[in-house]
């Protein structure tokens, strides 16, 4: 059982730090929906709350390290350029999708959307962290504040959607390949 | 962005301005990324501007010039709205209305129709 480096940043980026993160959303927004519902600032403990901070926390952390590394460690494998009159455009992704009218629109929408909208999710978390950070259960008082929170926080699981679900059929049609092999496991043949 | 102070929205003890600052440079953040992804895409001479680290192309230019536009904003709203209550129904409209932006202008059906391609 061996991978190559260039996969395992690939699947670091896209189901360790991305999934991860899109997963969290379910608490997230459930957690935000119970600390903010106007019925419920004295049913929230002080515990509670610290936890929803530190899941809050975790989850930009893992927003920011999703887009960094697909961006400056993936996507660059991505878009490499071939060497002219190259012919196998395996370890060229963006090139191997273009080179097909059936395969060409992954890219010019799939990757060009997914590459520039799953950094909204990174800016939009970091706020609703902040202020769930800032206001606590105080934040079930300003109604605006609270719809501002919970909105931005639909909007990054949204941009994330998107972009893991492009993710997913691009690494489907043209997979980032090469790199060193890392031997996990010798098995029998 | 005003601030008179919007008593039907805002608890008196705790001012917003903070949470507000936050929320409107996320919205502007947001449509920062928007219009630049937007202008990269429409004119080669500002793609190669924002070509800051080539393996990653223009990419790089667009979503780094967005962060610091939407830090640079947070951090002067903050200071300008520190201890302060603001309208939250303005900043809100505001702040979606930019996320609607940076989605939209993301979007490369949309970038393409707004370039006539």
């Amino acid at each position: 059982m061996e991978i190559s480096t260039r996969d395992l940043w690939t699947v670091l980026h896209g189901m360790g730090f991305g999934a991860l993160f899109m997963l969290a959303f379910s608490g997230a927004l459930a957690e935000l929906y119970r600390l903010s519902a106007p019925s419920a600032a004295a049913q929230v403990s002080e515990r509670e709350q610290r936890l929803l901070k530190l899941y809050l926390v975790t989850m930009v952390a893992l927003a920011w390290l999703t887009v960094l590394s697909g961006a400056y460690i993936v996507y660059p494998w991505y878009r490499a350029v071939p060497p002219a009159g190259a012919t196998d455009l395996a370890d060229y992704p963006r090139r191997l999708l273009l080179s097909s009218g059936k395969t060409s629109e992954w890219h010019n929408i799939g990757m060009e959307w997914k590459e520039h909208v799953a950094w909204l999710a990174p800016i939009a978390m970091t706020m609703v962290a902040y202020v769930t950070m800032k206001y606590g259960r105080a934040i079930t008082r300003p109604r605006h504040m609270r719809v501002a929170v919970l909105g931005f926080a639909v909007a990054a699981f949204v941009a994330t959607g998107v972009a893991g679900a492009f993710g997913a059929f691009l690494n489907k049609y043209a997979p980032v390949r090469g790199g060193s092999v890392i031997i996990l496991m010798e098995g029998e043949p | 962005m005003s601030a008179p102070h919007d008593s039907t929205s805002a608890d008196d003890s705790i001012p917003n301005g903070p949470g507000a600052a936050a929320i409107l440079a996320a919205g502007i953040g947001c449509g920062a990324l928007g219009i630049l992804a937007l202008a990269a895409d429409a004119s080669d001479a500002i793609g190669k501007a924002l070509n800051i680290y080539t393996p990653t192309g223009t990419l790089s230019g667009v979503t780094t010039v967005a962060i610091v536009i939407w830090l640079g904003t947070w951090l002067a709203l903050s200071r300008s709205w520190q201890g302060k209550s603001v309208a939250m129904a303005k900043v809100n409209a505001a702040a979606f209305a930019l996320l609607i932006v940076g989605f939209l202008l993301t979007f490369p059906p949309f970038m393409d129709l707004l370039q006539g391609k």
